[in-house]
């Protein structure tokens, strides 16, 4: 099963308070998005514009909008959605308050071997790790039930902990699990693109999406910006393009025609908080990356 | 390669150990934990060798450093341990829980002539960097006061079962929280006169602080106060936000994480970057880029600047034991200082007999 991607994907930074450049302008988006209401006007303006999928973290507040999108079918029968899980602060402020067994335990319902293993009492297989995975992931997934979710990614915080680990194997306990409970497709969000790629490709998970920060300013591209561009001149995996705009510090012009320049783009994922600037967004997209227009049209015609 | 060991696999124990064992100069050759079920599943995912009895694993091992991320009372006489065989040591903040030892653990690491570190990561953030460079430069001239803030979401409701929950052994507010600021207010100012108004509080927890408040009075610069704000049950915040403004008679400098933010009335002349009025800078901008990203270029950048050190490449000297004990020093004046018994409503425990409490047992002889 190989999903295609969307050339243009909306990204759910701008919602939750998420701004690398300043606190203040997060938090006063953090304010503006309180409501679902408000978020869901956006969501509308990027439909409009034929920008259809939204790539959203499995924070708690998404399942309002799921909700809405469930209550009205024909209007979002095009409408997807790409979750990157986990939401790592639910998990990261567990273990601060109970220890790390103390939040297994409250976010795994099922004790019986689970608690063995964490007592010590027995080996952990492969199959244990499978065991864990899986209802941690039912729980991220259930607030999308019923709607499209093509595509779902690990998010970056446990990706490049596993990446900088070498626990190699959890990429392709991840991959297996998508495909087969949710009969969808794998991603890989990472801060540290080149250092990903072989290792997906050495367990075998070929042809990976991958979603990292590709920016004309180097911001967070570990391992640097010429690492990274050799990377994606080879072609072996499908990017997504995220921080294009490096949270505002490059005008938007000049970051989307650097990005558009870049070699095997599959994607590229972008935040915003009106529609004015969604439409700016994929005016600019058009202009340098005549392939997303034809797609975006024939989206918003409805032929697609 | 540098060989590097690391001890308790908590959440800064397991990050620090990602990032090491994406190092290029570094070979974990160990890894030591009390929770046999994390060995099992490190060691057959990752290939690392595990022990969980920590003098076991220095003598097999035999690390040239280590990188000590257990529950903070055990810090003391696990650097101890190390130090004394040669070993350099990246320890957790706060480096103990008491001046005295921190003072000794600075003292013998300096006599053994090995590379020490303490994890204010603060201090490799760009943005506070920056402000250390406008500060030196006499950016916004005498500088008169300094509100120094923390806020976060970690306690939220009255639970909590962990370590962490207790301040006999070293969680709460003031030691997981506060210490960052303090630490921020040292590297810029150094050390305190003496502090005043202290207020160490709860809200919701049972047996630790929540809320830090205290004023602290500097002898230089002459006349210069501090404001120290710092609560972790504010659920406002997406996660920790560390903020720092400075008022001087040449204008004003705020920075938290990703910016700062700075009004000069007149020019500085060694800052030509800096325009009179507002000057915005960004961590997009003053982030250097790291080789391998968890969380924050700060994380990287403290270790590799440890590594560094240790491999003989670069002087180390950053954020060290003795700077960390500073640290320690404050906070055992604000627990002296504490005056939160005296609001009527007062819960909280107060007393310096309890917060310099040993620990029930060194944490390598504990059972899992």
């Amino acid at each position: 099963m190989r999903a295609k991607l969307d050339r243009l994907l909306f990204g759910d930074n701008q919602f939750f308070g998420v701004n690398h450049m300043s606190e203040d302008k997060a938090r006063a988006q953090a304010m503006r998005f309180r409501d679902a209401a408000a978020v869901m006007e956006v969501l509308d303006a990027a439909l409009d514009a034929g920008v259809r999928t939204f790539m959203c973290t499995t924070h708690d507040r998404i399942s309002a909008i799921c909700d809405r999108m469930r209550a009205n079918p024909e209007r979002y029968k095009e409408f997807t959605f790409y979750p990157s899980m986990p939401y790592a602060h639910k998990y990261a402020n567990a273990v601060t308050e109970e220890g790390m067994f103390g939040a297994l335990k409250r976010f795994l319902p099922d004790e019986g071997r689970l608690s063995a293993i964490l007592r010590g009492g027995m080996a952990v297989a492969r199959k244990d790790l499978e065991g864990l995975a899986a209802p941690l992931m039912d729980a991220e997934m259930k607030m999308f039930r019923g709607l499209s979710t093509p595509v779902i990614f690990l998010q970056n915080i446990v990706v490049d902990l596993l990446l900088g680990l070498g626990a190699k194997q959890a990429f392709r306990i991840f991959a297996d699990q998508v495909r087969d409970r949710y009969r969808a497709e794998p991603g890989f969000i990472t801060m540290n693109m080149p250092r990903l790629l072989p290792v997906l490709e050495e367990v075998g998970i070929d042809n990976p999406i991958i979603c990292a920060n590709i920016n004309k300013l180097g911001f967070r591209m570990s391992g640097g910006l010429e690492a990274n561009e050799r990377v994606l001149r080879s072609g072996r995996f499908r990017a997504i393009a995220m921080s294009v705009f490096a949270s505002g510090a490059i005008p938007p012009e000049e970051a989307i025609k650097w990005v558009c320049g870049q070699p095997n783009i599959a994607s590229i994922v972008f935040g915003a908080s009106r529609g004015a600037n969604i439409r700016h967004t994929c005016e600019l997209v058009d202009r340098y990356w005549p392939a997303a227009s034809q797609e975006r049209r024939a989206l918003s015609a409805g032929t697609v | 390669m540098v060989r590097i060991a690391v001890a308790g696999l908590g959440k800064m124990g397991i990050s620090h150990l990602s990032i090491l064992k994406a190092h290029m100069d570094v070979d974990v050759v160990a890894v030591c934990d009390t929770a046999q079920y994390l060995l099992d599943i490190l060691n057959k995912n990752t290939g690392v060798n595990v022990h969980s009895d920590f003098s076991r694993m220095l003598d097999e091992a035999s690390p040239a450093a280590l990188v000590l991320a257990t529950p903070s009372a055990h810090h003391y006489e696990m650097a101890r341990t190390a130090l004394d065989r040669g070993i350099s040591v990246f320890c957790e903040k706060p480096l103990t829980l008491a001046p005295d030892q921190s003072a000794e653990l600075a003292a013998l690491a300096q006599s053994r002539d090995v590379v020490h570190q303490v994890g204010y990561h603060y201090r490799f953030t760009s943005t506070f960097r920056e402000v250390k460079r406008l500060i030196e430069a006499d950016a916004i001239g005498q500088i008169t006061h300094a509100l120094a803030e923390a806020y976060g979401p970690v306690v939220l409701r009255p639970k909590g079962s962990t370590w962490r929950s207790r301040r006999s052994t070293g969680g709460g507010c003031l030691y997981d929280y506060a210490a960052h600021p303090i630490n921020l207010l040292n590297w810029y100012f150094g050390m305190p006169a003496h502090v005043g108004g202290t207020s160490i509080g709860k809200v919701f927890s049972r047996d630790t602080d929540d809320e830090v408040y205290s004023t602290l009075y500097y002898d230089r610069p002459a006349g210069l106060t501090a404001q120290l704000s710092v609560n972790w049950c504010d659920e406002s915040q997406r996660k920790m936000t560390t903020k720092l403004t400075l008022w001087g008679t040449n204008g004003r400098i705020s920075a938290d994480r990703q910016e700062v933010q700075a009004y000069l009335r007149e020019p500085c002349g060694p800052l030509p970057d800096y325009q009179q009025g507002w000057n915005m800078r960004s961590t997009t901008h003053l982030a250097a880029p790291v080789w391998f990203y968890l969380r924050g270029e700060e994380y990287s950048a403290q270790l590799d600047h440890f590594v560094a050190a240790v491999a003989g490449r670069r002087p180390g000297g950053e954020s060290c034991f003795e700077s960390a004990s500073q640290t320690d020093r404050v906070i055992a004046m604000l627990l002296a200082d504490d005056s939160s018994d005296r609001r009527p409503d007062a819960t909280a425990a107060k007393g310096v007999s309890r917060f310099f409490a040993k620990a029930s047992a060194p944490f390598f002889s504990r059972q899992a």
